[in-house]
């Protein structure tokens, strides 16, 4: 489970100091499938239906359906694969690398029934970073990206009350998710085709016409 | 006593292997095995010229760096247990291999070549990186084990923690180290002679004969040493027998050059601009190993 929650941590570093968009999607898809394992790993059993219905479902939304989606877009907006980050690439490593060893260094109280220490801190260094990236890309699909990273950030926390939470509910947050990607595709579209290009810095200077 | 024969002796033989993998993979024959030994032998009958603009830094620096390094060698438990071994010597470790760099760019600041100053500079901007993540990694080493002596720490009291994914990290970290320290190939190419991309070896220009001897004999003893150390975060020393301890440490070194080798085949020379983003990389790598240590232990 440490490893798995590990290599989540590693994945959003390799996001936040990628160059490319591509390499970028196939990252985040990586880790969408490390996360669906870890329901099963929570609950210790391969059998559980509940358990395998999380896997899944959250495998086929997280690191299938997304990442075509996300490269659909790619495609179609015909951009620059760099990414331009506001802040420079050290930077944001740095500010990332802060990032976990502040959420790592609140005592965070350790939930009953969780599996592992790291899981709290993890989730919330994930929400951070997600934040992080929302905030400092300035593309589009970026920005997309860093949402995928929140929300992955969230569904490890409700990790922590897996036992708890029925399917229906589980189920419904990713379907959620799915959609909210599928729209974000579409304005993705939208402001390619207004601007012809997805920085979404010059959505601040629109006006109404006279 | 077999600690000293081995960090003597052996170092310029893994140098051969390395040569020897990088020249399989690229479908050559490749210098011998001991080749090293012939170029070290060959240096050490020749005489030295020293440029009429330089002080005796330049003839105390290969010297210092040899002994630095061979003294920084002591402290490392190689076999069961280090010659030298006290509460705290990773803090002399690491500042022995500082001594080295700081030498070594002393000294090629001391020639006046532009080229050699250039080459100090680069080395000071990615050692000023690379130490930040190497002392990052043995504080983790030590938070780890609870203790501040190289040899207590690879002891690993109650078992090698081989399944803690802080170990991995701080494995891949330090290999990085290990690659530019050293300066191989995604950072550096330690064979190139074109002094616009080199950072290693533009400093050590100005150096002949012996002192190029010693120069990359310390060269060599620092990779081994680094191998060594680095191999033995994952595979520690055993402790059964020195003659065996002595085989495996040889087995695992050989084992990492091999390793080096096959990267250096596989990967081109990092632009120099992209080089300061992979240790910051390294460091923030380093520093999240850390944090799981402190967070798994309930600290």
């Amino acid at each position: 489970m440490e490893w798995f929650l590990t290599g989540i941590i590693v994945t959003t570093f390799f996001i936040l100091g990628a160059s490319r968009l591509a390499p970028c999607i196939r990252i985040a898809a990586v880790q969408g499938a490390m996360l669906s394992v870890l329901p099963i790993l929570a609950r210790g059993s391969v059998t559980d239906p509940h358990s395998l219905g999380m896997f899944f479902g959250t495998f086929l939304i997280k690191a299938i359906l997304i990442p075509i989606l996300l490269f659909r877009s790619l495609r179609q907006s015909k951009i620059r694969e760099e990414m331009e980050p506001t802040v420079s690439r050290h930077l944001s490593l740095l500010a990332g690398g802060l990032v976990v060893v502040l959420s790592f260094s609140w005592q965070l109280p350790n939930l009953p029934g969780s599996h592992s220490p790291l899981i709290v801190p993890t989730a919330l260094a994930m929400v951070l970073l997600g934040f992080l990236l929302l905030v400092t890309r300035r593309k589009a699909v970026t920005q997309v990206i860093g949402f995928l990273v929140l929300e992955n950030g969230v569904f490890l926390f409700g990790m922590t009350l897996a036992t708890e939470f029925p399917i229906t509910v589980e189920m419904g947050v990713l379907l959620d998710l799915l959609v909210g990607v599928f729209v974000m595709g579409i304005m993705i579209n939208h402001i390619n085709r207004t601007f012809d290009h997805i920085d979404t810095t010059l959505l601040a200077s629109l006006r109404e016409t006279e | 006593m077999l600690h000293l024969v081995l960090i003597v002796t052996t170092p310029p033989f893994f140098l051969g292997v390395i040569a020897k993998t990088k020249a399989f993979l690229a479908g050559r024959k490749g210098p011998p095995l001991l080749q090293i030994y012939y170029d070290l032998l060959r240096l050490f009958r020749k005489g030295t010229v020293y440029s009429r603009s330089s002080s005796i830094l330049l003839r105390l620096a290969p010297v210092m760096i040899v002994a630095s390094i061979f003294s920084s060698s002591l402290l490392v438990p190689l076999l069961k247990t280090a010659p030298i071994r006290f509460e705290g010597d990773l803090i002399l470790f690491a500042y022995l291999l500082g001594l080295v760099r700081f030498m070594t760019i002393l000294a090629a600041m001391d020639v006046g070549s532009s080229f050699e100053g250039m080459g100090a500079s680069r080395e000071a901007s990615l050692g000023a990186l690379t130490e930040l993540a190497f002392f990052l990694g043995l504080v983790a080493l030590s938070a780890m084990t609870r203790s501040t002596s190289l040899t207590a720490i690879f002891e690993w009291e109650g078992g090698h923690p081989f399944w803690n994914p802080a170990l991995l990290i701080l494995f891949a970290t330090f290999s990085l180290i290990l690659l530019t320290e050293n300066s191989r190939m995604p950072i550096d190419d330690p064979t190139t002679h074109l002094e616009l991309t080199m950072i290693h070896e533009v400093m050590i220009l100005d150096y002949s004969g012996p002192d190029l001897a010693l120069i990359l004999y310390g060269a060599s003893m620092k990779l081994f040493l680094f191998m060594a150390f680095t191999s033995s975060l994952l595979w520690p020393p055993t402790t059964a027998n020195i003659w065996m301890g002595g085989g495996w440490l040889i087995l695992k070194v050989t084992g990492m050059s091999i390793a080096i080798g096959l990267i250096e085949s596989a990967n081109a020379r990092l632009r120099l601009i992209k080089i300061p983003q992979l240790l910051v990389a390294n460091f923030v790598a380093a520093a999240l190993g850390l944090a799981i240590i402190l967070i798994g232990r309930g600290v």
